[in-house]
């Protein structure tokens, strides 16, 4: 296996995750832009309406943050991962000397790339546009961003592990998508869910990430336990996912 | 001459059902040789034994002197594998997939000799998903020879191609075996086999119920039908016909 098959290969699937253009609009543009949206509304800059004497933009960011996250893992793998296998692109893979397990290290790699650039740029604009600090403890932030994206990507090839098209699994992915971001509080901020749904939300990997890198853009480490339930699915879901998902 | 593909004995079955009872046969260098069966008869299991994406139950293989398991990394680079059905994301280009397949071979073929040789120079630029089927096929074939193998599996090659652009495709293969590559070709259309093949396996249940060039296959069965001449057709409904009892 030479580098340039490698290199190649993600330079392939990264072409063609542009071109299917959900990832660099929805996975990229569309948090800046909705955090734009907010920052430009009063209500969303005024401490008065906020949580903790913050305004509501603060609170806001990380859960965009997990919306990065999520749309990237939960809407792009799952339909190219089932869609290769359908169409049989990794049962062709197979014949040739760099196999089907290359293209999913190349997914991957472009899944927590794009998040890296779609995050970078979700802050950027947020500090420099709006004024929302940066992260003050950057090292659990970025923690906490890299053990949600590892989550969510396990999440997403289990998606396309058991469903058998790419168009079923794009389906089970929006749902999951919309499920998880419910959590996350993009509809309703965690700290203003009553007890029951707080508790739900603790549980599932795009809200525990969200508590964590709220507590992280704070200043404060969060607590243990957030981040041993991420990485509590980055371990099941990787388990799993090696053990259920099929070439053919 | 030189054996380039060897199958013995080979034996494989999924659950209760039996795919693949007892084969052997041997495939000379340069041959075209055919695999014919009806559908369901076991000759797609054969060979992707053959291409070491299944493990035979029993029995041996060696392509170029290799196993297809144990030396399976070695074999991909010497063996060109053409399969049934679609097998490209639908948004890459026909010149990107030529160039994407090359870089994974050590002694690639030239993408453009190849591309024109099967006349894909005029859609390089064309995404695989609105590729007519016959240009497809011409893809799968390219993609199959980029990486000069000296062997090639070509799988039901022409299923679904209209009659012009099944006989372009049996012309391309003759010209690929004139450049040197041996060609394991499975279908069950009769007139392609008559047409390309030097020898036939017809395999039916599982069994290699006839091994022969289609001229031999032909002649025996116009003698036991009792007519003047018989096409490969009429000895392959013979012959898969009567071990069905047998069975």
């Amino acid at each position: 296996m030479s580098t340039d098959a490698l290199r190649r290969l993600t330079a392939s699937e990264f072409t063609l995750f542009l071109r299917d253009k959900v990832g660099p609009i929805f996975g990229v543009l569309f948090p800046t832009a909705l955090l734009s949206v907010f920052g430009n509304i009063d209500f969303f800059t005024d401490p008065a309406n906020g949580i903790d004497g913050q305004p509501l933009l603060y609170t806001y960011t990380p859960i965009l943050v997990g919306f990065v996250i999520a749309m990237l893992a939960l809407n792009t793998l799952p339909p190219t991962l089932a869609g290769y296998r359908e169409q049989g692109v990794l049962r062709r893979l197979r014949t040739t000397p760099v196999g089907p397990a290359r293209v999913l290290g190349a997914q991957f790699a472009i899944c927590l790339g794009t998040a890296l650039v779609a995050v970078v740029l979700l802050l950027a604009v947020a500090r420099f546009a709006f004024d929302v600090p940066l992260p003050r403890q950057p090292l659990a932030f970025a923690l906490t961003a890299l053990l949600a994206a590892l989550a969510l990507i396990g999440v997403a090839v289990l998606v396309a592990a058991v469903t058998p098209t790419g168009k079923a699994a794009n389906a089970i992915g929006s749902v999951l998508f919309y499920v998880m971001m419910f959590f996350a509080g993009l509809w309703l901020p965690i700290q203003a869910m009553p007890a029951v749904l707080r508790h739900v939300s603790e549980a599932t990997p795009l809200g525990a990430a969200v508590q964590a890198l709220t507590d992280a853009s704070a200043g404060h480490w969060p607590p243990a336990w957030q981040l041993l339930v991420l990485a509590g699915y980055v371990v099941v879901t990787a388990l799993l996912g090696i053990r259920l998902f099929r070439w053919e | 001459m030189t054996t380039v593909i060897e199958v013995q004995e080979l034996h494989k079955r999924y659950g209760d059902k039996i795919a693949v009872d007892d084969v052997s046969f041997r495939v000379d260098e340069g041959e075209i040789f055919g695999i014919l069966g009806s559908n369901g008869a076991g000759k797609t299991t054969t060979v992707e034994c053959v291409e070491g994406l299944r493990r035979a139950d029993r029995g041996t293989i060696r392509v170029l002197g290799l196993d297809p398991v144990r030396d399976r990394a070695e074999l991909t680079q010497r063996l060109g594998v053409q399969l049934q059905g679609a097998h490209l994301p639908e948004k890459l280009r026909v010149g990107e997939a030529l160039e994407l397949y090359r870089s994974f071979y050590r002694e690639p073929a030239d993408p453009a000799t190849l591309m024109a040789a099967l006349g894909l120079d005029s859609i390089r630029n064309t995404r695989f998903g609105k590729l007519s089927g016959g240009q497809q096929q011409r893809l799968s074939i390219a993609l199959a020879l980029i990486g000069n193998p000296r062997v090639a599996v070509l799988d039901e090659l022409t299923t679904g191609l209209d009659p012009r652009a099944r006989r372009e495709t049996w012309r391309l293969i003759e010209d690929v075996r004139a450049r040197g590559v041996t060609i394991l070709l499975v279908t069950h259309f009769m007139d392609e086999a008559e047409r390309l093949c030097d020898r036939v396996a017809v395999i039916d249940s599982g069994r290699v119920v006839a091994l022969d060039t289609p001229a031999a296959l032909t002649k025996r069965a116009a003698a036991e039908l009792g007519v003047e001449r018989a096409t490969l057709e009429d000895a392959f409904v013979a012959l898969t016909g009567e071990t069905t009892d047998v069975h």
